[in-house]
């Protein structure tokens, strides 16, 4: 591999959220919740460099077709704008040609989930380390307005004109589905968790889903606005951390507990219960039970999870790969093409 | 009866049975056993896209033609001089491929009243019935035979009928004077786990061979003579091989490992399972979901550097045409292997064909111009994937290599090449610019190739995409330089034309019918040619490897010939495309889309009418 330069050592380097801003002007609507996401991922990127020593070159941003799939050329890195679904096989085929460079793929509820359900379930289920940024407003926002794969059921759209008669996706379910190991999920207008999570999505080696709740201002406006509106959330969403009580409200004082084989939310201190009683997060059991209700919980029953929801060790897709070219190549019989010419059955004319 | 030993040039045998009979592996074991005695070879498998059709019938029939020679052998050959039947269906749909004077060998242990009803024939004499009375029939028990031969293996019953093949590749030994040695090896080598089975084969195949000697029933034996070979190294090879092994050549060549994402799909299927193999030369073969996660694997794979392909047949290259599309507009190199076979939609999915020649050219949305080069011979595979490679890397842009399932099934024995032959392959990789920051669409003013900075590469950090960009690599939908960028992307691949060999001719450089061909065809085109020219006939060839862009002296020899005829196994597709480079011309033509090979002398009859 005489073209690879090992990655440079980024210990002496300090990085800003600014040295991963291109000088292309950002195009999305006013108002749009994918600036909010744009900034968290900017602000994660030096915190991503310190903590897992690397340089800003082996960054490669890739995506698909639609609002946010635009996402690369505001990336002052390596960038791939793709064709429409198909970013999960560009980002696998970058990831397996070169392991040493780190591959984030930014996709929609529509290029994700719909044309690019396949490529989708497939990254996650050989567990390929990338990390698949889901940005999903329910909607499709860039041809002006029709029903997606996650948009309610009876939604109006466009091409809904009397509600729509489908079952929405929920994006976690299919990446436990598909036996994924990491699965967070954030609010576009939560910073400081969306910044979180991308660090620990960088962290995990596998493919890493973070879906991100994202609101489209022109044609679904407010669609998550029940449990992200500032007033509001608190007491509507649950942000889970590995090891810690699932604690959550504006007072801190309502948690989640098992009741059978459902999980149900209670008040701290009434009917005896006691913070010892509540459910702790592990997000490392690979164990899919617990974590399939924490990504099924919808208010108003319950709080919608935000954080890390899973995070479970398993081999790499690439590490695999890698590890037997190594193993093929030590135990090598034919080590250049000629000795593969003449390998097998051959014979003499003289 | 008096028997003769027949000394002869070339010789054309044709095995056929049910598909689970064997006889694809008693047809390639003949092949190399004829080889390796110094014969030149051509094989053609003709089998069907059912693993397993029922038992007995028409459907299930799978068949094997090899033609050995004691001279040049460019085509399997058109009809066979012996034909082996396993079976009643085997007999049936082949017995229309036996000459005149061919010996017929029969399992007459499967013509009973149940085997001749399963294979349709309305009356219990299927010779009669077949009105092939004339050739030498020979009935042989052969199950019972090898049942006999083997009966103290051991062995059960099932495993010992499955010998049957062997012990007809005994008698055949016996027809064609092959020595066993090398057939035995093949046995040892394959039940090494097994020696009972090993044992057992090596018996029957001997028992077969005695038999066949004893029974004085079996009129000619042939002596084909080792052909005059130039001197070197030998092996046999098969067109989809040939294809894996020059991708190789072109990574070590390049010094960029190799990728391969890809699907399985008849009848390329075998250049995947076959570069899986080669981890030891630090190939990455990924079996994807679909063909689209195929082609985007390796576009991925492309723009991270290394040697990327996709390999499929026309269904693939109809689910890839965006994403070929985009590695087109990204300008990244990659390779896009096609095993051509019968068509439309899922069509005769292992018979061969040329008919995806349009959708190579045309077949994807935009003004997106491709590199077509086409394979003409199994082991030209290997030059023809090289030198695709080469081209795209060198120039960065796809190309599409057409090669079809007649080459990528069929083997013939191949002078192994030295790769201190073959020329250096020098991407245009930068590791810094004078620009900053990096424009990705600044071209070379040679080839018009952009240069390939690779993500890892400090400094050079861009982005790339299907949306048109200007040179910067900034998003632009500026009428003017769309069209620039347009015009730009076609006249690239327009110069490759100043760096391919300029087109040869085949004979006479002028006179009365020039014939025209490309890819598969050229044994047969060639064979036709050859024949008409030995009887003083004013005939040439011009076959071509490169599709798209001509050779810059194509327009030239067309006007040295009074006529042009253009034979493609299709409706007249690269007719078509003459029409449109060079309409000056008058182009005849000559057709067939039966999924099955020229045979030569319909070619010879086609030049004779226009003669």
């Amino acid at each position: 591999m005489k073209f690879y330069k090992k990655p440079e050592n980024s210990k002496d380097m300090k990085y800003t959220p600014q040295d991963f801003k291109s000088d292309q002007e950002v195009k999305w609507c006013p108002g749009c919740g994918d600036h909010a996401i744009l900034a968290s991922i900017q602000r994660a990127m030096p915190d991503v460099c310190e903590s897992l020593n690397y340089t800003k070159e082996r960054f490669v941003f890739v995506s698909g077709i639609g609002c946010s799939s635009r996402f690369p050329y505001y990336m002052d890195t390596y960038g791939f704008h793709g064709i429409h679904g198909r970013a999960s096989a560009i980002a696998t085929g970058i990831k397996v040609a070169n392991p040493t460079l780190t591959v984030w793929q930014i996709t929609g509820d529509g290029d994700a989930l719909a044309i690019g359900g396949n490529h989708f379930i497939h990254a996650i289920r050989r567990n390929i380390d990338i990390n698949i940024i889901l940005f999903n407003n329910q909607i499709y926002g860039l041809t002006k307005g029709q029903y997606s794969p996650t948009s309610k059921l009876g939604m109006v759209t466009k091409t809904s004109p009397y509600g729509t008669v489908e079952h929405p996706f929920n994006p976690g379910a299919l990446v436990l589905g598909s036996r994924g190991t990491f699965f967070a999920r954030s609010l576009d207008v939560d910073l400081k968790v969306s910044q979180d999570i991308m660090v620990q999505s960088a962290k995990h080696d596998g493919a890493a889903v973070v879906e991100m709740l994202v609101n489209c201002i022109i044609f679904n406006d407010k669609t998550h606005s029940l449990v992200s509106s500032k007033d509001v959330r608190a007491d509507r969403t649950i942000v889970l951390k590995h090891g810690e009580p699932m604690i959550y409200g504006k007072n801190r004082d309502k948690g989640l507990i098992i009741d059978g084989y459902s999980i149900k939310s209670v008040v701290i201190g009434e009917n005896g219960i006691k913070e010892s009683d509540l459910l702790v997060h592990d997000a490392h059991t690979e164990n899919p039970g617990i974590h399939s209700m924490l990504i099924d919980m919808k208010y108003p029953e319950l709080p919608v999870a935000l954080g890390v929801i899973r995070a479970v060790k398993d081999k790499t897709y690439d590490d695999n790969v890698r590890d037997q070219v190594i193993d093929a190549r030590e135990h090598a019989q034919i080590h250049n093409v000629d000795e593969l010419l003449h390998s097998g059955a051959t014979w003499e004319v003289k | 009866m008096q028997h003769k030993v027949i000394d002869t040039k070339e010789v054309v045998i044709r095995f056929t049975g049910d598909s689970g009979d064997g006889m694809q592996l008693t047809g390639t074991l003949f092949a190399d056993a004829s080889a390796l005695y110094g014969n030149d070879i051509s094989t053609f498998p003709d089998f069907p896209s059912e693993i397993r059709a029922p038992q007995g019938t028409v459907a299930g029939v799978s068949g094997f033609q090899v033609n050995i020679g004691s001279g040049e052998i460019r085509t399997p050959g058109d009809f066979c001089d012996v034909l082996v039947a396993m079976n009643p269906a085997a007999l049936k749909s082949n017995a229309k491929w036996a000459k005149l004077t061919a010996t017929i060998i029969l399992d007459s242990d499967t013509f009973d009243e149940k085997g001749i009803k399963k294979a349709g024939f309305k009356t219990d004499d299927p010779v009669t019935e077949l009105k092939i009375q004339d050739r030498h029939i020979v009935f042989a028990p052969i199950t019972t035979l090898t049942k006999e031969s083997l009966k103290e293996s051991g062995l059960d019953p099932k495993t010992i009928a499955r010998s049957k093949n062997i012990f007809t590749l005994g008698i055949c030994y016996y027809m064609f004077n092959r020595p066993m040695d090398t057939t035995e090896e093949y046995l040892d080598n394959k039940f090494k786990k097994k020696p009972e089975i090993a044992a057992a084969n090596k018996k029957a195949l001997k028992d077969g061979f005695n038999y066949a000697t004893n029974i004085h029933a079996i009129p000619n034996t042939y002596r084909v003579a080792p052909a005059k070979q130039e001197k070197g190294t030998y092996r046999y090879i098969n067109g989809n091989q040939a294809t894996a092994w020059g991708l190789l050549a072109a990574s070590e060549k390049s010094g960029l490992p190799l990728f391969c994402g890809s699907y399985p799909i008849t009848p390329a299927t075998s250049i995947l399972e076959e570069l899986a193999l080669r981890k030891d030369l630090n190939v990455k073969t990924l079996q994807c979901e679909d063909e689209i996660a195929g082609i985007c694997t390796s576009i991925g794979a492309s723009y991270a550097g290394n040697l990327a392909v996709t390999t499929t047949s026309g269904p693939g290259i109809s689910l890839k045409s965006e994403a070929l599309g985009l590695a087109m507009i990204t300008e990244l190199p990659l390779v896009v292997v096609n095993v051509q076979r019968g068509g439309p939609s899922t069509g005769i999915p292992t018979k061969t064909e040329q008919t995806d020649l349009n959708q190579a050219l045309y077949g994807r949305n935009g003004e997106c111009p491709i590199a077509i080069i086409a394979a003409h011979s199994p082991s030209h595979c290997f030059d023809a994937a090289f030198y695709s490679a080469k081209f795209a890397l060198e120039h960065m842009m796809p190309v599409m290599l057409l090669s079809e399932g007649f080459l990528g099934n069929g083997s013939e024995p191949w002078k192994i090449p030295s790769m201190k032959d073959y020329p250096e392959i020098h991407p245009p990789i930068v590791t810094e610019v004078e620009e900053t920051p990096f424009w990705p669409f600044k071209r070379d003013q040679e080839k018009f190739a952009r240069r390939w900075a690779l993500p890892g590469t400090k400094g050079l950090e861009h982005r790339v995409g299907g949306l048109e960009k200007n040179p910067q690599g900034a998003v632009s939908s500026d009428p003017i330089n769309h069209e620039k960028m347009v015009a730009e992307r076609a006249e690239k691949v327009a110069r490759m034309a100043n760096y391919i060999p300029d087109q040869k001719v085949i004979g006479k450089e002028s006179g009365e019918v020039l014939v025209v061909g490309w890819g598969g065809t050229y044994g047969h085109l060639y064979t036709a040619v050859k024949e008409l020219q030995e009887e003083g006939k004013s005939v040439s060839l011009a076959h071509f490897d490169f599709i798209f862009p001509l050779p810059k002296n194509s327009c030239e020899i067309f006007s040295k010939f009074k006529k042009i005829i253009v034979c493609e196994l299709n409706s007249g597709q690269f007719a078509n495309y003459l029409k449109a480079q060079y309409c000056q011309y008058k182009y005849h033509q000559y057709n067939k889309i039966q999924g099955q090979p020229f045979i030569v002398k319909e070619i010879v009859e086609a030049v004779n009418e226009i003669l």
